[in-house]
């Protein structure tokens, strides 16, 4: 393995902590500290679900938001600012800087998501005054959570490596969309026939299931989440995102850089 | 090879292989998840609460639960299931989203009301789905239609059943057809040529297939009805002309000039039984037959429709 | 060995929201660099001095054609840690200072972690880029991002060196100290390939130039041959402004201009006419062989193409 990819990783990183990024984590310590206080003063019995559901929620549109808007000038922008010019006449191979770059935004992520979930937990004791077994379900919702983040990266790079960014952006938050409701769409395209019923199947198993990797109510009511979906959860993120990133080595790869 | 060709054959392997790989493991994570439908319905209740977190796309998201309502229990019913506890939280919600969305309150009259496993046996709230129906769509002569049908089909309630047609009658543009039933409500409720109008009316104003093929299996019920009705009357005539019994379909036949042997919409001859009784070859393959059936006869646990439009 | 050896690469656009028109921006175009030389690549705006560096470079792909460098395939991803490049104008990574870019750039280039911090140092020390510690790249001016341009370009101790107009963005202080550095390279031993569209930089720089105009190769040759004498004349040009009748006698064209003259006269005469000037007693400024400059072939060159394209179409 090349260290340059990691090279690329960390500068990607640092150019997101510099870009000052993680300043959302204010704007996300504001909001859970708000309602935790606010939910403690006016509810009985639901401060629990309250805080583990709009934590977890503003986890995970947080994250979206950063991985989108960061992820869509990946690569466009380097071509733009024709910083690539002196990085890929340098023994940096296309796909390299391809995945370098991933990596690097879904360690931003992981790092955001990270002091995040300090901010939730902390909230949660705040409100319940102490832990109790349940809660641990909260890190299953957060791993998929983190998992979800890593198809949404490869998919803005993705985008990024061909479009511009508003069109990106567009297509990134329209396959986001539809991805929550991949459920449907399979529903859906079951209940077509003939030559519609395969293109709708194909497209249904094509975009990007986010359905089974929300978990939120059912982690805020304390359901059991099965080690199987874990599991098949873990593995269909890391395929689809070896899938995107595949297809945006491919593009790359025969990009001409005007 | 160059390095780049190389590349290039790397990728699109990994490509390929990922993508299988996502498509089976989809299909493994569908197994082993419960149905989307029934979750979401489970998690999020509240009408009220989806349409404010609809932020102002309820229209889409009333269809979306429209589609998850028919297809659960289109799954469901495929299924042979017993229960349908999440038909009603379904219609309530997408008819709350989009008050609008007629075609919800016809479904919700055709499968909340009747028993399992027809329906899911909640004629309580297939009437509260129709009234908040009307309360929003007063215009809509159909709304008091299946609101009619729902009481004189489950609730056997025909003074209600006869009010609420009256009433729907008076909406402009009501078919004519709503008088006629409101007048036979109060005298001929039971019978089985009002049952044929009521089902067959409801056959022509939808194109939903479920309450098609629901209409469809009523009516072929009700034909059968009448014609063992019919056929045990031609018994007892015969009876009473000959003081025996007809010893076969054929003697009983040839007795009335019937044009054949009588037989049932699918074309299997009715039986005659040694004691005189008319009977249905094939019980099973009537959902609401109340008559014909051979004594002791005990329906089968899965029904079936049958698509024959 | 050539270190630089272009086997007729081209280039074709396709422009148009269809992509279907098709733009030839580089003709088959073939060159070679020698080992240790410093070359020229001359051409006005637009002419595909800057296409040509970026096919070599693999920021596009050829439409046909096929170069080597260091005897290598250009596409070989060992080779690049070999070369050093200037893009055109130059822009880096705002968020990063010198230092830190530099530093990066090393990793990349697999400048080993003991020499990096040397090495970046050095290379500052060397583009006269000193007291940018701690500054990001964003608070620097366009002739400070061509020093950090050129820096990166050397940091690796490339053995070939690719610059895109490495004068523009710089005042003529800053033009001197390029002209010395490129002048430094070629004493290491280095190739260095260089574009400019200023006669004069290449002149006074390069060992050997080459012309390109729209998209197509106009003439090659070593600066010394392509500026050669003319005809075997020699400039004389004396004090005063008295002509001398044995000046005129040996067919001189004389001009006055202010306390001089310049008398152009063959090769041969020169003697006599030193002879002439000290007769009159007149103080000789100086006698130069009168050379072609290369501006005269360039312009030459351009005109050319420019009438036989015209007949042409």
């Amino acid at each position: 393995m090349s260290p340059r990819m990691f090279y690329i990783a960390f500068n990607t990183f640092r150019e997101a902590v510099r870009d000052r990024v993680l300043y959302n984590l204010i704007a996300f310590a504001v909001l859970l500290s708000g309602a935790a206080i606010f939910v403690g003063q006016i509810s009985i019995q639901i401060e629990r679900l309250v805080v583990v559901n709009l934590g977890l929620t503003a986890v995970s549109l947080f994250g979206i938001v950063i991985a989108i808007f960061i992820g869509i000038g990946l690569v466009s922008k380097e071509i733009e600012k024709r910083t690539l010019y002196t990085m890929l006449s340098r023994p940096v191979r296309r796909w390299e800087f391809i995945v370098g770059k991933f990596l690097g935004l879904a360690g931003t992520l992981m790092v955001n998501t990270f002091f995040m979930a300090i901010g939730v937990f902390g909230a949660l004791l705040y409100v319940a005054h102490k832990f109790t077994a349940p809660d641990a379900l909260i890190l299953v919702a957060l791993y998929f959570i983190i998992l979800e983040f890593l198809i949404i990266c490869a998919l803005a790079l993705l985008f990024s490596s061909f479009s511009s960014p508003l069109l990106s952006a567009v297509f990134a938050f329209s396959l986001f969309v539809i991805g929550s409701f991949a459920d449907d769409l399979r529903g859906f395209a079951a209940l077509t026939h003939g030559l519609t019923r395969w293109l709708a199947t194909g497209a249904a198993y094509l975009v990007p299931n986010f359905s089974a990797l929300n978990v939120i109510s059912a982690v805020a009511h304390a359901q059991p989440i099965g080690l199987q979906l874990i599991l098949q959860n873990t593995l269909y993120a890391l395929f689809y995102t070896a899938m995107t990133l595949s297809a945006a080595v491919l593009i790359f790869e025969r990009r001409n850089l005007k | 090879m160059t390095a780049a060709q190389r590349t290039t054959v790397i990728a699109s392997g990994c490509l390929a292989v990922s993508m299988v790989a996502c498509i089976l493991l989809l299909q493994h994570i569908d197994e082993i998840r419960p149905p989307a439908a029934v979750d979401d319905a489970l998690y999020v209740n509240s009408p009220k609460l989806l349409k404010r977190a609809s932020l102002g796309f309820d229209g889409l998201m009333a269809c979306i639960y429209w589609t998850r309502a028919v297809q659960y229990f289109g799954e469901r019913h495929f299924n042979h299931a017993a229960s349908y506890n999440e038909l009603a939280p379904l219609l309530e919600i997408t008819t709350a989203l989009d008050p609008h969305l007629l075609p919800a309150y016809q479904f919700g009259a055709s499968f909340l009301a009747p028993n399992p496993p027809n329906g899911a046996g909640q004629p309580d709230r297939a009437i509260q789905l129709m009234r908040f129906g009307i309360a929003h769509n007063p215009d809509n002569w159909r709304l008091y239609y299946n609101l009619g049908f729902v009481y004189y089909t489950e609730l056997k309630d025909y003074e209600k059943a006869s009010q609420v047609f009256e009433e729907g009658s008076e909406v402009p543009g009501a078919n004519s057809l709503m008088k006629v039933l409101a007048a036979k409500m109060a005298f001929h409720a039971g019978d089985l040529a009002t049952a044929r109008l009521l089902w067959s009316s409801t056959y022509e104003s939808t194109q939903d297939s479920y309450v098609r093929a629901n209409a469809i299996e009523h009516l072929r019920a009700i034909k059968v009805d009448e014609d063992v009705t019919n056929l045990q009357a031609a018994v007892t005539r015969f009876g009473e002309r000959t003081g025996q019994l007809p010893t076969s379909m054929a003697e009983l036949a040839a007795a009335e000039h019937f044009r054949g042997i009588p037989t049932d919409p699918d074309g299997h001859p009715y039986r005659l039984t040694s004691d005189g009784r008319i009977e249905v070859q094939n019980p099973d393959d009537f959902n609401f037959l109340t008559k014909g059936l051979p004594r002791g006869y005990k329906p089968p646990a899965l029904p079936q429709f049958h698509h024959r439009e | 060995m050539a270190a630089i050896e272009i086997l007729g690469l081209e280039k074709t656009y396709m422009v148009g929201f269809w992509q279907k028109r098709p733009k030839r921006a580089l003709q088959p175009l073939h060159l070679a660099v020698e080992e240790g030389e410093i070359f020229g690549f001359l051409g006005p705006n637009g002419a595909g001095k800057t296409t040509t560096l970026k096919l070599l470079m693999g920021l596009v792909f050829p439409t046909a054609g096929t170069a080597r460098i260091l005897g290598h395939e250009w596409t070989d991803p060992a080779i690049k840690a070999q070369i050093g490049f200037l893009p055109e104008q130059p822009y880096f990574y705002d968020y990063l200072t010198a230092h830190e870019l530099l530093d990066y750039y090393g990793q990349l280039s697999g400048v080993p972690g003991k020499e990096r911090k040397h090495k970046v140092e050095e290379v500052l020390q060397r583009v006269g880029l000193t007291d940018v510690k701690g500054v990001q790249l964003r608070k620097f001016s366009k002739g400070m991002l061509q020093r950090v341009g050129i820096a990166q370009a050397i940091l690796h101790n490339p053995r070939v060196v690719f610059f895109d107009e490495p004068m523009s963005g710089l005042d003529p202080l800053g033009r001197r100290e390029v002209r010395d550095l490129i002048e430094q390279l070629k004493h290491e031993g280095k190739t260095v390939f260089f574009s400019t569209h200023i006669l004069p930089d290449a002149e006074a720089l390069c060992d050997r130039v080459a012309i390109i105009h729209k998209g197509e190769l106009r003439g090659v040759g070593a600066v010394a041959d392509l500026t050669s004498t003319v005809q075997g004349k020699v400039e004389v040009i004396w004090h005063g402004t008295q002509i001398p009748a044995s000046m005129k006698a040996l067919g001189a064209e004389c001009h006055v201009t202010g306390e001089t003259v310049r008398a152009i006269v063959p090769e041969k005469q020169q003697d006599a006419a030193i002879d002439a000037l000290r007769r009159e007693r007149l103080r000789l400024i100086a006698i130069t062989p009168l050379r072609t400059s290369l501006e005269a072939y360039f312009v030459e060159k351009l005109q050319h193409s420019q009438t036989t394209a015209g007949t042409r179409s």
